[in-house]
Formats: structure tokens, sequence, C-alpha cells
């Protein structure tokens, strides 16, 4: 019903161009205009175009080796984790049994920790004195299947939810009436469920790709010398070698790739919102039957307890390594050397940060939400929900550097500012706090809004009294999303956080990077202090989670 | 007139949901569109409501265009199809939701919505969540909602549709009462025409966005304007007759009409009562095909030879098994020529 009179037209842009305009701006400045600048400091010289060096650094063999590994890596990861994740997915949906409830919460904790935090906690187990090297003599650290394994727990969630979400809202009975037409079980399962679900695996399956494809922390930590991604390779050409010129390519590379995955994701998300019959979660699942079922249940208790359970446990164990909590007492201490404040100051830093991080996220985020779920948004409109989710994607080293480049001289220099972190972290988290909001705020029926109105509500007071009451838990998930994610931000932050501020992850980089097991010790008790704080933010979200009509909860 | 709407026409993609619509409602009248799905009815009440601007027309309020006045200034009520009741809020809350938008005190809302509840058979309820109301509750306060800020028009949409048939039939005769004592404007929309004859002091019969036919319950129901209404409110002995004089021929043969029809080619209504069963051999000859028992009534579908088939209402105890040779002869009184001859 789209009001087709000069007037309706007019109000309803109006009102839609407000609440775009924060969001707009605030994408221009901190995400384009730095992004832009980082590239055109690479490629422009004496005002020329340097569009040769796009052909002669792609011509490069070690970058085509770059490219080649991230490509490959990504895939095997979006497939491992979908062939680990997906019986995962199908006993959360269709399977009732004690400490379901917990177990969720523990699979996804796994997605909100900081890659630092991950990467140290495989190196933990894999690595050189890692449980596996001290048991078997095994280390996988400097093998690629560190890096996979890492991205199938970081992503499990992913699958778990976003496929388990929809599939426990599948109306069983549909499979059902397949059947007394005659087909078989696993025909029914193959012509009604599949298809049903398909786009949802189809777009689990490409946030898994995106994640790994722009993989930085878990990399940098685990991958050594011999593997590099995109991302990896960026920083170490801007940080490390100073070519600003290969840096500036590869940003492109990396920036068309995420564009084509978000493009083609974005038309799932459409494909996956057509008419499916949904119903309540709780009428689907009932308790395993049979051994085959228990021995399903048992198998996926076992994938959770080794894949994501025991790297963390692993991780708390070697904090604790050195008696009389030695690591975390020496956190508290100055002589370092790394720093020039304790470590453990990075905490507080880390907690202030975020906290400012995920006010602006919440803030921006809310507003491109609220745009975003008019009925009236045009394509113009539809088209920027795509653009939000570039962050994600495009390479955060380069928004770092470029913050430092393009935010250090007037009108806008921030660079001494303590809200440059803030500000980048909060990039990052804008697009959880979209996707989360997003399928709340169009879920309000539009006729309970027009109802409101017919009782006299202006449209300031329709949000407030109709909009506002129903999304205020969603608003809540949205903001824990937002304080997590920008708690474990590390690409961008590790250019732009001071040496006197630094953030828990950035500080866990850099005593890693440094020998002694003193040093390693204190990144395994920060990063345990770090893992502790996201699990308690997520705990408390889980237990604000929205019941959704919609199914599209909890996904990404 | 309290509501005049001229030429009301809106559009979306193709043809038009509303085509130039005129409409008059006085004060305290209670007036009932009646149409089909699709026939732009609910589109009307929006527009009317200030939630459809309108492509062209005007809707005018005691004389004041409203084209300017959004819907929230516009001082109406409307009663949604599924009564869209605040699912966060009691139902004090929902009651006294309008009132606090146009700013009553705190002390007067109460006073109200306690009032509202007793009107509409819910006293006490103020503090029970929507939930837990049944349909025909839930009903209920939405009207109290609807009705809280002494609206000057109040709309229904499908105000019943929801519910079943007996609280259906107990609640119309419910809110004809109440609007009659409050003396309250009524523009409800219903696509049963049990309930807007029930309701209504007007009956309007819309059909393609336009309107077919305006006029009383029982002049709509005795002179249905046109092959279409007649079929919409439940007839289907309508054919093509040629009149001419006291008589018209029909597939049914010849039949007697009023004196006052119009002549020539006309559809052509015989209302089932006037179908009358005698005698095989006599009149027009029919098979029994089915018989349908109906409570006061039992309709029998007669099916004479070369001959769209006749309903025919008959009392239980005169009425023919299926498959019986009977004779059909038909009474002047409830044959209707109609206007258009169109749709027969």
């Amino acid at each position: 019903m789209r009001p087709r009179t000069a007037g309706g037209l007019s109000r309803a842009n109006a009102v839609r161009l407000g609440l775009m305009a924060l969001p707009v701006a605030f994408f221009a400045l901190f995400f384009a205009y730095p992004v832009a600048a980082i590239v055109a400091r690479g490629l422009e010289a004496d005002g020329d175009w340097q569009l040769g060096r796009i052909g002669e650094v792609l011509a490069d063999s070690g970058v085509r080796h770059v490219l080649w590994f991230t490509t490959w890596q990504a895939l095997a990861s979006t497939a491992l984790t979908l062939l680990i994740a997906l019986p995962g997915a199908y006993v959360f949906a269709r399977f009732e049994f004690r400490g379901k409830q917990v177990l969720r919460a523990v699979v996804t904790v796994p997605f909100v920790l900081p890659t630092v935090v991950v990467g140290s906690a495989f190196l933990a187990l894999l690595g050189r004195g890692g449980l596996l090297d001290e048991l078997w003599g095994v280390r996988l650290d400097t093998t690629v299947w560190a890096i996979l394994l890492a991205h199938v727990f970081f992503n499990y969630a992913v699958v778990v939810r976003t496929v388990g979400g929809l599939w426990s809202q599948l109306d069983p009975r549909q499979e059902e009436a397949a059947r007394m037409l005659g087909a078989s079980r696993l025909a029914a399962w193959r012509k009604v469920t599949l298809p049903a679900l398909a786009p949802a695996v189809a777009a689990a399956a490409l946030m898994v790709f995106l994640f790994t494809f722009t993989s930085f922390g878990v990399v940098q930590i685990l991958g050594g010398p011999a593997f590099a991604t995109l991302e990896v390779e960026i920083y170490r050409q801007t940080s490390e070698i100073f070519d600003l010129a290969t840096a500036a390519v590869l940003t492109l590379v990396q920036f068309a790739a995420v564009g084509a995955i978000l493009a083609v994701h974005a038309v799932t998300v459409r494909r996956r919102e057509t008419a499916l019959r949904l119903v309540d979660p709780s009428v689907t699942a009932r308790r395993p039957r049979g051994a085959g079922q228990w021995a399903l249940l048992g198998g996926v208790l076992l994938t959770v307890v080794l894949l994501l359970v025991l790297p963390l446990a692993v991780l708390v164990q070697r904090s604790l390594d050195a008696p009389g909590f030695a690591y975390y007492k020496a956190l508290t201490s100055e002589d370092g050397g790394i720093f020039l404040v304790a470590p453990i100051a990075a905490v507080v830093n880390s907690l202030q940060y975020a906290l400012a991080a995920t006010v602006i996220a919440v803030l921006i985020g809310a507003l491109a939400a609220a745009a975003l779920a008019r009925r009236d948004a045009g394509r113009f409109v539809r088209g920027f929900d795509a653009l939000l989710m570039l962050p994600l994607g495009v390479s955060a080293v380069t928004v770092g550097f470029g913050f430092l480049i393009a935010l250090d001289e007037p009108p806008l220099d921030l660079r001494s500012s303590w809200i440059l972190v803030p500000l980048a972290q909060a990039l990052v988290g804008v697009p959880f706090v979209v996707r989360t909001m997003l399928p709340v705020l169009r879920a309000v029926d539009t006729r309970l809004r027009e109802a409101a109105a017919v009782l006299g509500a202006s449209p300031w007071r329709v949000w407030r009294e109709v909009d506002l009451p129903l999304v205020r838990r969603a608003l809540l998930v949205a903001a824990g999303f937002a304080f997590a994610v920008s708690l474990g931000e590390f690409g961008a932050t590790v250019f732009i956080a001071r040496p006197d501020n630094p953030t828990l992850p950035v500080a866990v980089a850099r005593l890693l990077g440094r020998p002694g097991d003193l040093n390693y010790g204190q990144a395994m008790a920060l990063s345990t202090i770090l893992m502790v704080v996201c699990a308690v933010a997520l705990l408390v979200l889980e237990r604000l989670r929205v019941p959704s009509r919609t199914g599209t909860a909890g996904e990404f | 007139m309290l509501l005049s709407i001229e030429g009301a026409t809106v559009r979306f993609d193709g043809p038009p949901v509303l085509d130039a619509v005129d409409l008059d409602v006085a004060e305290g009248e209670i007036v009932c569109v009646l149409g089909p799905s699709g026939s732009g009815k609910s589109t009307l009440l929006r527009a009317v409501a200030g939630l459809q601007p309108l492509d062209s027309g005007r809707v005018s309020l005691d004389g004041r265009d409203q084209a300017r006045v959004p819907a929230h200034r516009r001082g109406m009520g409307l009663m949604f199809q599924d009564h869209q009741l605040f699912p966060q809020r009691d139902v004090g809350g929902n009651v006294a939701f309008g009132l606090r938008m146009h700013g009553f005190p705190r002390a007067e809302q109460d006073g109200r919505v306690r009032e509202l509840l007793e009107l509409v058979g819910l006293p006490g309820a103020a503090r029970r969540g929507v939930a837990s109301l049944s349909g025909g509750e839930q009903q209920r306060v939405a009207l109290a909602r609807a009705l809280a800020p002494r609206p000057r028009l109040l709309m229904l949409d499908e105000p019943l549709g929801q519910l079943d048939r007996s609280l259906r039939e107990r609640l119309v005769v419910e809110l004809r009462e109440l609007f009659g004592r409050l003396g309250t404007t009524v523009l409800a929309v219903t696509h049963d025409q049990g309930e807007a004859f029930a309701l209504a002091d007007r009956v309007v019969v819309m059909r393609d966005g336009r309107i077919a036919q305006s006029g009383t319950p029982l002049q709509v129901w005795q002179r249905p304007a046109d092959a279409f209404v007649a079929r919409f409110l439940g007839f289907d002995n309508v054919v093509t007759a040629t009149v001419s004089g006291r008589a018209a021929d029909t597939p049914w043969g010849r039949l007697p009409v009023p004196g006052d029809s119009p002549q020539g080619t006309a559809a052509l209504l015989v209302r089932p009562a006037g179908v009358r069963i005698v005698a095989a051999g006599e009149g027009l000859r029919c098979t029994v095909a089915a018989r349908t028992f109906r409570g006061t009534h039992v309709a029998v579908q007669l099916k004479p030879e070369g001959a769209p088939r006749l309903e025919a209402a008959c009392a239980l105890r005169d009425a023919p098994e299926p498959g019986e040779e009977v004779g059909v002869v038909f009474d002047v009184t409830d044959v209707v020529v109609l206007g258009d001859a169109r749709t027969a």
C-alpha cells in the first residue's frame, strides 16, 4: 500500500531522510572517507592515479599466493563448519532435552569472543607446549588445521542459530502432509524441508565465508609466517613493509570480493523472507526417540565439548599454570616494559571504550533500522541495508589505518582524541544492531501503529507508545552484541589504540608477540578475563532473548 | 452532514480500488457498507480515517475538508477487523490509550475506563492482560477503546468478522442498542448481509470500488438494484427476461410481474418464497435435485428442463424428496424486475 499522492509521498520521504541522515553521515565520515583516503594514498602519486599498480600487484606471485590461500581456506572453513554444525542445527531445532538452554548459550559464546582470545585458546590447545603437544607430541599450529578448526569454533553458532532457528519453526505437518501423499520419509525431507531450509543454509554459509575470508586475528596468531589471508597481508604491508600501494590494491580486491558476497547474501535473504508457514518452536521439538537419535544427540554434545569447550578450558588452565595466580598478579605490575601502564589497565580501558562504542552503535544502528523497517522503504533505502553490512567485511586494518591518515587534520583532528577507538569499534557494532533490530521492527504490525494514530497519537507518540515497548528487549540484545563485538575488535584498534591506553585484545596480541613464559601466561590470563566479560555479557543477553515470531532473531 | 465523501478515488497499481465514491452520513446515523472482499470497502474506511490518502476527491467532516488533517487529529474512532489491541498493555491501558493521547486528566481517565468497561459488559476487567481474553471479549475491549475518546464518527471494519455465529448474532443486537442509546454516528463495513441488515439504518452495497446501491435494509432486500446485488444478497433465482405489460418471458416460462415493473429486457429475480411447489403436471415441470434444511424452512433445489435451476423455500412437511417430479408456479409478490440485465 504505497501512498501515491504528492503530499503523502513527500512526508514519508522527509521522515525517512531524517532518520537516515545521521547513519549516512556517520558512515560517510568514519568509513567511506578513511577507506578512500587510504586507497588514494596508495594509488595516487603527483595527482595522477597509478592504476597500473593494480595490475602489477595482482601479477605478483606472492600476492597471488595470498589470494589463493584466502579463498581456499575460506571455502574449506565454510564446508567444514557446515559439515560439523548442521547436525547441531537439527538437534537444537527438533530435540527437547535437559540443559538445552544452557547448551545454546555455550554454543553462542565463541561467536562473540574476540579473535585474539580464540587464537590464544587454540595456541594453548594445539601449539608448542600445548595440550596435544604434551599428551601426544602433536602440534598443529604450523598447519592450516589450526586455522580451520578455529574458524569452525567461531562460526558454529552462525550455522546453528541461522539454520536451526528456521528449522525449529518449520511446521512438521508439512512433512506429514507430504508423507500422507505417498512420499517416503527421506523424500518428504528432501522435497519439503530441504527447499525451505536451503536459503537459510545459503545465507549462513555466505556469512561464514565472509567472516573467514576476512579473518585477521586468528590467522595472525595461528598462521605463522606460512599462512596469510588478505587481511593479514594488508596489515603486513601497511605496518611492517610500508608498501601502501600494495595494501591499497589488496584493500580494493577485498572490497570487491566482500561486495560480491554481500550482494549474493542480500538476494538469499530476500528469498528466505518469502512466505513460509512458521510455527512456535516449542511445538516442533520433542525428546529424542530410539538409539539413532540419542547417538546423534551424543555426537553433537561431544563435538561441542571437544571443539568449543575444550579450547577455552585449556586457555583458563594455562592462565592458572603458575602457582598463586602469578600470571594474574603480573598483570597488575608495571615493569612488563611492553606498555606504559600495567596490563590490567587495559581491562578498564576496554570497558570504557566498549561502552562508548555501544552507545554510538546503538544510536546509529537503531536509526538506520527504523528507516529500513518502514513499509515505504524504497529501493535506495534497501540498498543501504546491504551497505550497512560492509564494515563487517571490509578490511578493519584499512579502516584503522585510514583513521590515522584521514582524521588527523582539521576540521576533523581526532588523532589524539580518545573517541577514535570507540568510533572504529562502533563501525563493526552497527551491522549487528541493525540485524537484531530489523526483524523485530518489521514484525510490528503496521495496523497497530494505525490503531494508535486513529486514537490520537502523533507519529512520535506512536513510536514511543507502540514501537518502543515492543523493541525494548531487542534494543538491549543489540546493545549487548555491540558491546561484545566492540570489546573484541582487533583489526582497527591495533592501529589506533595508543600505547598508554591499550585495549584487551591489543594487549593480548602484544604479550603473545614477546618471548618468555611470563608474557605467555599473562596473555592467557588477559584472554581469560576478556572471555569471562564477553561470556557474561552474552549470558545476560540469552535471558533477555526476545521470543520472535519472525524466526529471524539471533542470526547473522 | 457530519461526513461527506465526494468523488473519492484511490488507485494502487491497476484499476481503481475506490472509484469516484460519493457518500453522506448524517449525525446519529448507522451506515453499513456491504460488499464482497476486494470491493474497496476497507479502503473507504481507511481513507475516511486518514490512513489512506486519496488520489482525487475529498472527505469532509462538518463541511471541513480533511485532506490536510493527519489521522491522529481527525477525532474519529476506528475498530480494526482483528482488533489490534496493544499486546503490552492490559485491558485498562488499552481503553485509556485514546484518553491519554487527548490529554484527559488521570482521574477522568480512570472513571471513563470503568464506565466503558461496564458499558461493553466487562466490568472490573481493567487489570486483565489482553492475551487472556476470548475473541468476543477482545472485540468488546476494542469497542470500548474506540468509544473512549468520544469520537465524532465511529468506524467499524468487519466488527464481528472473526466471531462464531451465535456470538455474532447476539453482539449485533447489543451493538445496535448501544449505538442507539449513545447516539453514536457509525460507519461500518462488512461482507455479511445479515450483520449489515441487523445493524444499519442504511445499507450501501459496494462493487469494484463503486457504490452499487444505497437504501434502508428493507429497500435493498425488497428491490435489489441489479443482478449483482441480488446474487450478493444470496438470491440465485436471477435470469434475463423480456417484460411486456404485467408478464415477462423467461427461461422458466411466462411469469407474472408487478404492475409498476420497467418494460423491455431486464434481469428478473424470483425470491425462493415465491417459488411454489405444486403437483406434477401443473405449471413448470421440475425434478427435485437436492434439499437443504435451513432451520425455519427447507431450501429445495429444482431442475427444470432446459432452464437454470430454481431454489424454492417451503415448509418441512411440504418438502418433496430428491428425485421427485413436481410442478412449479410463481407468486407475483416475490417476483422483482431488476434494473440491469447485463449480469443476469
